[in-house]
């Protein structure tokens, strides 16, 4: 029984949310509602080092105001979504949501954020249907449509003259918006998606699959996959032999952050995203370095989605002179601002989604180098947003 | 699908689901043999595979050696930790109800995930294949195998042939099967029941972390692998019948068969396929293919 009270005693500890309480009503309190543990921890933490990053660079202030942060674990768990995004507009009474990286729970939340009015800033889930039919004037999106790296790929794959593609993803919302995207551009390029395989989430075993692209014989694959998948499907693609025939293209996610456990099988992959290491402008220097300095650790497309969600939850808020109620202000200055990002200058579409340039990178050793734009200023579909 | 390639899809299959086997097989022994739901056999899984990314550096720096020492220290490690775990928390489950034992194996996953995100951080990494084994064979005109997945299977054989004979032939064997069916009667036949447990267990754990050691390679090592494999072997055990190590040999090869060619035939359901063989299995045979002692 003793042991048993221990046990509980350490289940309590890694359930307690870390909860910074608010000491005064002026100041502007900011909820991270992110992944702090399991798959997307890395990227979680990332966000929020961003963001930290923008606001530390100004002076630890927004509008004049003081700022507070109150973290809840999401867990990337969609079944306490609604749970986890309740208690920071509840019981904290935060003003902005910051969140998240898992697409169902960011649906859960962009619901919950259209229900009561809180402003939510999403930093990295792709769901189409956030900036679709569930698009409002208080929720905005600081990184991508999961369709947008596609279409940008699909561009590139028609160009090159490939003919035939199989694509390949897990059977989920993420992995078929994706497709999709591709599938769009390329075929409107002349080219033919000969067959679509799946699998279904979050397997990982490759092998029969490889089998089907070996004997199909498509002139590419067009992949979705992140993280640990992403790795395993890479390594076993090279594995199989068959990117010495049949190229892997993808989103950025096939590859970045991964390319030391990828070593030589990701050698020469092309991908495209909305941001790429070698891009050598100032201002991408600058953040670089910038970060580097205070996290000490390189940063990743994650940190500049969230450095980027501070920063348009900065142009609001001086718009709407740090009041958060007054949406209409702060929306119409976020819609109608050049957003000054290391990725390269990005505007906000009607539907609250970045219109912004996709680079084509290529692993070259450890790095995802840029090799020229694969679609200037694209902007997602938005297919259902009425506002 | 020709011929060739259904050969292919074939050798997949049996590929896939001898791997299944060797994680499963610690668990059908641990769970049958003793009694004990073991959530946290995903987690041993982990801590192989984290052994074989974490220990090869030092083990090369200290010790110099390569793969297969890296094998054995790691194998030490799983057997010492297993024995610990036994006598610590585990010794205490044997006569509590499933519920508590799933509370507080439930709870050691969350601790063991917890000690390797602060030791080894969130990241996925990778365990490069061992130099004598990196070749592949040529599998039709653009496909290639790679013989360390061959390698796996036949380490999964062996191990199959080793427990296999080792529990229906050898003396120790006989006692490990008298203690699971009347503990109290084998201990007072003078067996030393406790010591007789707490080999199992060591044995279990080193199973599964072993299974995690040789699949890093092919599998990636990330945080949470534990877990999204657990499911699938407590899948394996109740079909091929609890404790039963020839039904868990079975029953993966079965679901290895059933998962490929699904994913190739009926991709649309091959989510829910698995579970579906599990229930028709199990309505057949409501104990599983074979029960142990059977």
């Amino acid at each position: 029984m003793k042991l048993l009270k221990i046990g509980m005693c350490l289940l309590s500890i890694f359930f307690t949310p870390s909860v910074v309480f608010a000491q005064s009503n002026t100041k502007l309190k900011i909820g991270f509602m992110l992944p702090y543990s399991g798959t997307f921890a890395a990227l979680g933490n990332a966000i929020e080092n961003g963001f930290t990053l923008y606001i530390k660079e100004n002076g630890g202030k927004l509008a004049g105001r003081e700022i507070v942060y109150i973290k809840v674990d999401d867990e990337s768990d969609p079944s306490k979504a609604t749970d986890n995004v309740n208690k920071l507009i509840k019981r904290d009474n935060v003003d902005v949501i910051i969140g998240t990286v898992h697409s169902g729970v960011a649906m859960a939340m962009a619901k919950v954020a259209k229900d009561t009015g809180t402003t939510l800033i999403i930093p990295n889930a792709g769901a189409d249907a956030i900036t679709g039919p569930m698009c409002a004037k208080n929720i905005f999106r600081s990184s991508f449509t999961n369709g947008q790296p596609g279409y940008a790929m699909g561009e590139v794959a028609a160009k090159k003259n490939h003919k035939t593609a199989i694509t390949l993803t897990w059977k989920y919302a993420a992995g078929e918006e994706s497709v999709k995207g591709f599938k769009d551009s390329f075929e409107k390029g002349g080219g033919k998606v000969i067959k679509d395989l799946t699998l279904p989430f979050p397997n990982v075993e490759f092998q029969a699959l490889l089998t089907e692209i070996a004997a199909a014989k498509p002139d590419i694959v067009y992949s979705f996959f992140a993280g640990a998948g992403a790795v395993k499907l890479v390594k076993d693609y090279a594995a199989a032999g068959l990117n010495k025939t049949i190229p892997l293209y993808g989103p950025g996610f096939l590859t970045d952050g991964l390319l030391e456990a990828l070593g030589d099988s990701a050698k020469g992959m092309l991908t495209t995203l909305h941001y790429a290491d070698g891009l050598n402008t100032k201002r991408d220097k600058e953040f670089r370095l910038s970060y580097a300095k205070t996290f000490l650790l390189q940063p990743d497309v994650y940190a500049v989605q969230g450095y980027d969600a501070a920063q348009m939850l900065a142009i609001g808020l001086k718009a709407s002179q740090g009041d958060v109620s007054r949406k209409d202000d702060f929306a119409k200055a976020i819609r109608s601002a050049t957003i000054d990002s290391p990725r390269g200058p990005f505007t906000i579409s009607k539907a609250h989604n970045p219109i912004q340039d996709f680079y084509l990178r290529e692993v070259i050793g450890k790095e995802n180098k840029s090799i020229g734009i694969a679609s200037k200023s694209l902007a997602d579909a938005a297919r259902g947003c009425n506002m | 699908m020709d011929f060739f390639t259904l050969l292919i899809q074939v050798l997949n299959a049996v590929q896939y689901g001898l791997l299944l086997f060797l994680v499963a097989a610690g668990l059908t022994l641990i769970f049958g043999m003793m009694g004990i739901i073991n959530l946290a056999h995903g987690s041993f899984y982990m801590i192989g595979a984290y052994l074989s990314f974490g220990l090869a550096p030092i083990v090369a720096q200290t010790i110099g050696g390569g793969f297969l020492v890296t094998l054995v220290v790691g194998l030490i490690f799983a057997i010492f930790l297993g024995y610990l775990l036994e006598w610590l928390f585990y010794s205490y489950l044997y006569e509590r109800d499933h519920l508590q034992q799933v509370l507080m194996t439930y709870g050691l996953i969350l601790v063991f995930e917890e000690i390797r995100s602060l030791l080894l951080g969130d990241d996925v990494h990778s365990v490069a294949i061992p130099a004598w084994l990196s070749a592949s064979v040529q599998l039709g005109d653009i496909m290639t195998y790679p013989i360390y997945r061959l390698f796996i299977s036949g380490i999964c054989l062996l191990l199959a042939a080793a427990m296999l004979i080792v529990l229906t032939k050898t003396r120790l064997g006989m006692m490990i099967r008298a203690g699971s069916v009347n503990r109290e009667m084998t201990q007072s036949l003078g067996v030393n029941i406790q010591f007789l447990y707490r080999l199992v267990f060591a044995s279990g754990v080193a199973i599964a972390a072993f299974a995690g050691m040789i699949a890093a390679p092919v599998t990636s090592v990330y945080p949470g692998m534990g877990q999204s494999i657990l499911i699938i072997c407590f899948v394996v055990v109740v079909i091929g019948g609890i404790g039963s190590i020839r039904g868990a040999l079975i029953a993966s090869l079965l679901i290895g068969f059933v998962d490929t060619f699904s994913k190739v035939l009926l991709p649309n359901v091959a989510g829910v396929l698995v579970y579906v063989l599990m229930a028709t299995i199990l309505l057949w045979k409501p104990s599983g293919l074979f029960k142990a002692g059977s």
